[in-house]
């Protein structure tokens, strides 16, 4: 099965990557962006999904600054 | 005494580590491959990139056998001293409240910075003077330091605050300027400046050699 974990910056923890792009975006002429928070994708084969969220626990995230979503992708 | 400075695969900053241990004792590498301290008095996890910092910074580190045997010794009250990507390391291991977050400006900095000795109650500080500023540098991408609010203020009032950024030189944002800290016990120290970089008048400052004294220091109290 293909899992999907969707990795982001916990709300409220500074994002500056999320600000750079989110000031670059306005420049290139793109208006109306607001809120921009950069995260990380992790693709991966597993016979169960039900092993991912205790993988991002322990792995994939760090859950004092991050949060995660754990999607099956099919 | 001996120090034992652990080496992964992407570590740079090892050698000095060893250098600036060896003005206080006995020191030899510690390969990350291998569950055995050899005996050593005290681990210092240097500065680098280990395991090339995939993934996270230090994330893939904290599973090496090497940091098993450093988290039993660290739990014995074995004192343990990380820097720059040591810290980070021993955050993600456990061994440290917190984590390191991107700097705020999002650049590598390198710089020298002076640094104020928070508190005296670490085997790593025990011969610094409290409130002393230590010019040392700071070399990183990912060191601005973040606890949540409320372990932060716990941390304030318990000590763990070892070492604070001097005024106007909080290079990267960290949270009340902290540069390193400690965990409850006091015996595992993280920083992310240099001190190994700062042994030797010829570098510019010599500041940096009493967190290995201290520990040199802590030693010998202890034998006695």
């Amino acid at each position: 099965m293909r899992a999907r974990v969707l990795i982001r910056p916990k709300e409220g923890i500074l994002d500056p990557q999320g600000q750079a792009v989110e000031r670059a975006l306005p420049a290139l002429g793109f208006e109306g962006v607001a809120n921009v928070h950069v995260g990380r994708l992790v693709e991966l084969d597993v016979d169960s999904v039900d092993a991912v969220p205790e993988m991002c626990e322990r792995l994939l995230a760090n859950p004092l600054i991050e949060d995660y979503e754990v999607l099956a992708v099919e | 005494m001996k120090f034992g400075v652990v080496r992964f695969p992407g570590s740079c900053d090892e050698v000095d580590a060893v250098l600036a241990c060896e003005q206080q004792g006995e020191a030899e590498i510690l390969w990350h491959g291998d569950r055995d301290l050899r005996g050593v008095d005290a681990v210092v996890i240097p500065g680098g990139f280990s395991y090339g910092d995939y993934l996270r910074v230090g994330a893939i580190a904290q599973f090496s056998p090497v940091m098993e045997a450093v988290a039993e010794f660290a739990r014995g009250g074995g004192p343990v001293l990380g820097i720059c990507n040591g810290f980070q390391v021993l955050c993600e291991a456990g061994l440290l409240p917190g984590a390191l977050l991107p700097n705020v400006e999002l650049r590598f900095l390198c710089r020298q910075v002076d640094v104020e000795v928070v508190s005296v109650g670490t085997p790593f500080t025990r011969a610094c003077e409290q409130g002393q500023l230590l010019s040392i540098p700071v070399k990183h991408t990912t060191g601005r330091y973040y606890v949540p609010d409320d372990t932060l203020a716990e941390m304030e009032e318990s000590g763990q605050v070892v070492f604070r950024y001097a005024e106007d030189h909080n290079p990267n944002g960290s949270a009340n300027g902290i540069a390193g800290v400690s965990n409850e016990a006091g015996n595992v120290v993280g920083l992310m400046p240099h001190p190994e970089h700062a042994v030797d008048p010829l570098t510019g400052s010599a500041d940096g050699a009493c967190l290995f004294a201290s520990a040199a220091h802590a030693y010998t109290a202890g034998a006695t």
